[in-house]
């Protein structure tokens, strides 16, 4: 994939995206923006830098409130949205500004999605560019490869993460394998989305991290959102690549508002987010961990220690530069994540990071994930399951002995 | 008598008294339509599509150039040249009428017992064995095993080994064909045992909800591997199952060219003036084994291969018709035979020759440009083969 690299203030056009923008000449194009602004995730200032709650430990970090890093914004107003919304408005652009691009997925035209991510847009572009399947998610899938490999541009929607679990055969067979068994000739630019993750007592079946199960599928790329900046970025950066992508969002941080940008951006798809900066210990973490992190971040720093903390945000690849850099300057590494320990995203991070800088490590990795069971649906147990920001101050407290 | 019909959400619906179950199968099986005899001459009755004396021996010749291919490149397999081989021994007819039924701008999504649709196309002797054989000119470079052909510029996507993942995507493809209002419809193929795999049903159930172009054909040739029809399905075959999901269907004697290519015909006009699926059920035999890992003769009875082979040869039936009227000859037979052989054995020679897919290939059209870490994999490899050129082949290019 090419990595688009930041511009700093006036918009440009990137050759290597203009390349892959041509469109085969039987559709008719609106016309097309001159340019957009490329951000680089780790550009921005640090608003994170001091204590915030002094003495607060709140266990529960329920990501509503919008504490996260704010995005590298420029100096222009932007408006306020919620993380649903912001998907919502990054898919509505790509649809007005590309003909191809199409919907389709259960209950995704009329009703809005189950997380009213495409409220509006049957309305506005049509029963057939929304389109309402049948539940049958391993055919609506292989449906989205087919009309990828005729010209369309598909985000296929899972209601749940979980269900997709139907579509492995068409995921991993077809779509991350026929690009390169056609010898090129027919690419699958399809994005699959949906809600995942531990939700608030949605029972086993609907609380799933597929993202474990995924990650090994040669010629699939995956992303996982966690703020409404990049969330709107990857949606956006996803329809536009001509990999297949899936794209990962969490059950319980759909409504977690911030003041985006007003101009178009576009987010990379292989690199990690800075979301602060620090000396101690570099902590990796991606989706709704990222919030439980910088609530433990608070605590620590109140303790004392200067966490860096890095939103890995590409599960597939890693962006092993970023983390690289970090871990060379830390030495400490401490892995946060959702998923079940074995197999997960942590297990695989991990491995990888001591293949390529352990020289640079002066203690082991330290994963934290969730246990190797289905997740509860008794309330108490449910919170267990997940790791919590005490656990992550006692880890940081551990490693930094 | 009030409440005799109820205004239901999908429709309205008269009661009844009577308890009476709806049969599991009707007296007769649906009947099968067909053109031309066992003697390949016209049924007096039989409405049909004309075929030009052109396209007639176009058919009969790309027929016979699939027999051939068949013959041939199956041997090569026996004798260690290729790895694996699968013949459409039997089913000539399903695929050249289908295909000549066709544009080509027709879309199609085969299994993998099609490759006469190809041989209609213009795909050469040579483009086959390229695929087969797994050299640097195959269109698929060198990835995928024997007979997985595709080509984007004949419109034939690539064969994917698992069972009906194609029929959903054709679903797609022809949803694709709706937004652009094309005047071309998706053609895709299915065995009858892929019929019990889940995407069968619900691509079809998609097609008929989404008003998709699409054509469905099964060929039903009797065998899944060793799985005979009475173990697969408990149905009148496959044509029943159309109504199940609202799609128009038809039965059809796959043997026969003329009832297959009128089927097809007449199926592509109401796909794509009507915007609706279609099926259509094929039914034939699989004469040869399921493929060179196979033997079927170990589960089922030799005398019931031989019949088929013998006396209801697609092919010998359709040679009798355009024989019957004066389009083709012993002596143009003869040529044809010779000719066509003489083209495989040469293609086969030569490709031979070709190289193999260089370690490049191995890295590239996994994503649309290799990231770091297959640029990192590539380079470890490399290395490997350089320290250790003795444990890698020399004929492939590094």
């Amino acid at each position: 994939m090419a990595t688009v690299f930041g511009a700093t203030s006036a918009a440009i056009s990137v050759s290597s995206n203009s390349r892959k923008l041509h469109l085969p000449s039987r559709r008719s194009l609106p016309g097309r923006r001159a340019g957009f602004l490329v951000v680089r995730s780790d550009a921005g200032a640090n608003p994170n830098a001091g204590p915030r709650r002094a003495g607060q430990l709140i266990t529960n970090a329920v990501a509503t409130k919008a504490d996260a890093a704010a995005p590298s914004a420029p100096s222009k107003p932007g408006h306020e949205l919620l993380l649903f919304e912001a998907l919502r408005e990054g898919l509505e652009e790509e649809m007005a500004r590309d003909p191809t691009v199409c919907v389709m997925g259960e209950d995704v035209g009329h009703y809005g999605g189950s997380y009213k991510v495409t409220k509006g847009l049957a309305d506005k572009y049509g029963d057939l560019r929304v389109l309402d399947t049948p539940i049958a998610e391993n055919s609506f899938t292989g449906m989205g490869i087919g009309a990828a490999m005729t010209g369309l541009r598909p985000i296929i929607e899972g209601m749940n993460m979980g269900f997709l679990l139907l579509a492995f055969n068409q995921i991993s067979n077809n779509c991350g394998m026929l690009h390169y068994t056609s010898g090129g000739q027919f690419k699958i630019p399809v994005v699959i989305r949906g809600p995942g993750g531990v939700g608030r007592q949605l029972g086993a079946e609907h609380s799933q991290r597929l993202e474990s199960y995924f990650q090994s599928i040669p010629g699939i790329q995956m992303v996982a959102c966690s703020t409404p900046y990049n969330a709107k970025g990857l949606m956006k950066a996803a329809i536009r690549s001509d990999n297949p992508v899936i794209l990962f969002e969490h059950v319980l941080l759909y409504n977690l508002k911030e003041r985006i940008p007003d101009e178009e951006y576009v987010c990379s798809l292989e690199e990690a987010e800075m979301v602060r900066p620090g000396e101690h210990v570099t902590i990796l973490t991606y989706s709704r961990m990222r919030y439980h992190v910088m609530q433990a971040a608070k605590t620590l720093v109140n303790k004392g220690y200067d966490p860096e903390v890095i939103d890995i945000r590409s599960l597939k690849p890693f962006d092993l530069h970023t983390i690289g850099n970090s871990v060379k300057k830390t030495h400490r590494v401490l892995i946060v994540e959702e998923c079940m320990r074995t197999g997960g995203i942590g297990a695989s991070l991990t491995a990888a990071i001591t293949e390529n800088f352990h020289d640079y490590l002066d203690a082991p990795i330290v994963c934290l994930s969730s246990q190797d069971v289905p997740t509860p649906y008794a309330a108490t147990l449910e919170e267990v399951t997940v790791v919590q920001p005490a656990q992550i101050v006692t880890a940081v407290e551990e490693l930094c002995q | 008598m009030f409440w005799q019909v109820l205004d239901l959400p999908d429709g309205k619906v008269k009661f009844t008294p009577e308890m009476r179950f709806i049969s599991e199968s009707t007296t007769e099986r649906e009947s099968c339509y067909r053109v031309l005899d066992d003697n390949g001459k016209k049924i007096m009755s039989s409405n049909y599509a004309e075929v030009s004396r052109e396209v007639a021996v176009k058919m009969y010749t790309d027929m016979v150039m699939l027999q051939t291919m068949d013959t041939i490149f199956y041997e090569a397999q026996r004798q260690g040249r290729i790895s694996f081989y699968l013949t459409t021994v039997g089913e000539e007819a399903i695929n050249i009428a289908s295909a000549a039924a066709l544009t080509f701008d027709d879309i199609v999504l085969p299994q993998y017992r099609e490759p006469g649709v190809l041989i209609w196309r213009g795909f050469t002797a040579q483009e086959f064995a390229n695929q087969c054989f797994s050299n640097k000119a195959d269109y698929g470079k060198g990835r995928q095993m024997p007979i997985h052909y595709g080509s984007n510029k004949h419109n034939y996507i690539t064969v994917s080994s698992p069972i009906a993942t194609q029929l959903p995507q054709a679903v797609g493809v022809a949803y694709s064909l709706k937004m652009d209002r094309k005047d071309a419809c998706v053609v895709t193929y299915i065995g009858e045992g892929g019929t019990s795999e889940g995407d069968f049903h619900s691509a079809l159930n998609f097609a008929a909800v989404t008003e998709a172009p699409v054509v469905f054909i099964c060929r039903n040739n009797g065998w899944a591997i060793s799985t005979p029809t009475s173990d697969q399905f408990r149905s009148d075959g496959v044509v029943v199952k159309g109504r199940a999901y609202g799609i128009r269907s038809i039965r059809v004697d796959g043997n026969d060219a003329l009832a297959m290519y009128s089927a097809v015909y007449a199926a592509r006009e109401m796909a794509i003036s009507e915007q609706r699926p279609i099926l259509i059920e094929a039914l034939t035999y699989r004469v040869g084994h399921h493929s060179t890992s196979d033997d079927s003769t170990k589960y089922r009875p030799v005398d019931e291969i031989e019949r088929w082979k013998v006396e209801r040869d697609p092919v010998t039936r359709f040679r009798k018709w355009i024989e019957r009227n004066g389009w083709w000859s012993g002596e143009a037979e003869i040529e044809a035979r010779n000719s066509v052989r003489k083209q495989m054995l040469h293609a086969i020679q030569e490709t031979e020759k070709v190289e193999k897919p260089p370690v490049a290939d191995m890295f590239t059209d996994v994503y649309d440009c290799p990231p770091s870490n297959l640029v990192e994999q590539e380079k470890r490899l490399r290395e490997t083969i350089k320290r250790h050129p003795q444990d890698y082949p020399s004929d492939v290019p590094v």
